[in-house]
């Protein structure tokens, strides 16, 4: 049985679904069996989720525009 | 290259664009783009630079915290990879390469602004500092509860409380979603230090959002 140390110590490689079958089933144990590691498990899943589900900004039009400015005088020297 | 070094700035986008679209670069892979680009093929090189430039841009923002030293990373990242581009050995993807280039920008702005010790990527994690679970409360669909903008000012305001070495890995892991592998390339570290801070930054966030997202009357136990 995994205490609540082993767990976090294993939690990476759970969420990332990188551990071997063993461990992903002592977690699997633990969490069924620790409310507790059961919320934090759940929570840090979600906390990962709302990031990898924000919207990316478009990049400012005028930013846009300095960028190919520099690259355009850059390429225009020759590119050294 | 005359008109287009010699134009005002709107005249030469456009004409750096119309070079881009015109050729239809767009179905080009990466590494023939790099080829043709190695070449002093501009519109080949301008392609690149339209598919990465945003995601160069907000790494870079998350990174130095800071909207004008983003952009001065941005053009920096993509002037210093048009220079050496020679030196791509296309061991790592190109976007990789580019990601190394613009993270190091990064840091460096960084140190400057903040003169900060903790951005070294050298320095190591203190090893007694165990990672610290605080706040156990549930929380679902933040997004039902706050509007697309709000929802982004609480993540972005989270991740920008991250001290450096969590904040890079975090948005490089998390974010931008490279490998564990390639963080390290990036970073100069460990992929056991890459897996060590993600973990700290991941469970920084977590209390952080739980603290804003937990349902009302939940209550908090003390953990670990």
């Amino acid at each position: 049985m995994l205490t609540c140390k082993d767990f976090l110590d294993s939690l990476n490689d759970y969420l990332d679904d990188t551990t071997d079958p063993e461990i992903r089933q002592r977690v699997e144990a633990h969490i069924d069996n620790c409310p507790n590691c059961f919320v934090v498990f759940d929570t840090t899943k979600k906390t990962i989720q709302v990031y990898k589900g924000l919207e990316p900004q478009i990049i400012p039009h005028d930013v846009q525009s300095r960028l190919m400015d520099a690259l355009a005088r850059k390429i225009g020297q020759g590119g050294s | 290259m005359t008109a287009v070094s010699s134009g005002t700035t709107v005249e030469v986008y456009d004409i750096v664009v119309d070079m881009a679209s015109s050729a239809a670069l767009d179905n080009f892979d990466d590494p023939l783009l790099v080829e043709r680009a190695r070449h002093r093929d501009a519109p080949a090189f301008t392609e690149l630079v339209r598919r990465y430039s945003t995601r160069i841009f907000h790494l870079a923002r998350h990174i130095t915290q800071h909207q004008e030293d983003a952009e001065d990373v941005l053009q920096e990242t993509f002037l210093k990879a048009y220079s050496h581009l020679d030196g791509f050995e296309g061991h790592s993807k190109f976007s990789t390469w580019l990601v190394r280039i613009a993270v190091n920008e990064s840091l460096m702005k960084l140190r400057k602004r903040k003169a900060d010790r903790t951005v070294s990527l050298d320095e190591p994690i203190e090893g007694s500092e165990e990672p610290v679970v605080r706040e156990i409360a549930v929380w679902d669909s933040p997004e039902q509860r706050f509007s697309g903008e709000e929802m982004r000012s609480i993540l972005e305001g989270a991740v920008d409380g991250l001290a450096p070495i969590y904040r890079t890995v975090f948005v490089l892991r998390d974010i931008e979603e490279l490998s564990a592998e390639e963080t390290a390339s990036v970073l100069d570290l460990t992929v056991a230090a890459v897996k060590t801070r993600l973990l700290r930054a991941r469970l920084q966030l977590r209390e952080k959002l739980t603290r804003v997202f937990k349902r009302k009357g939940e209550d908090v136990f003390a953990y670990l």
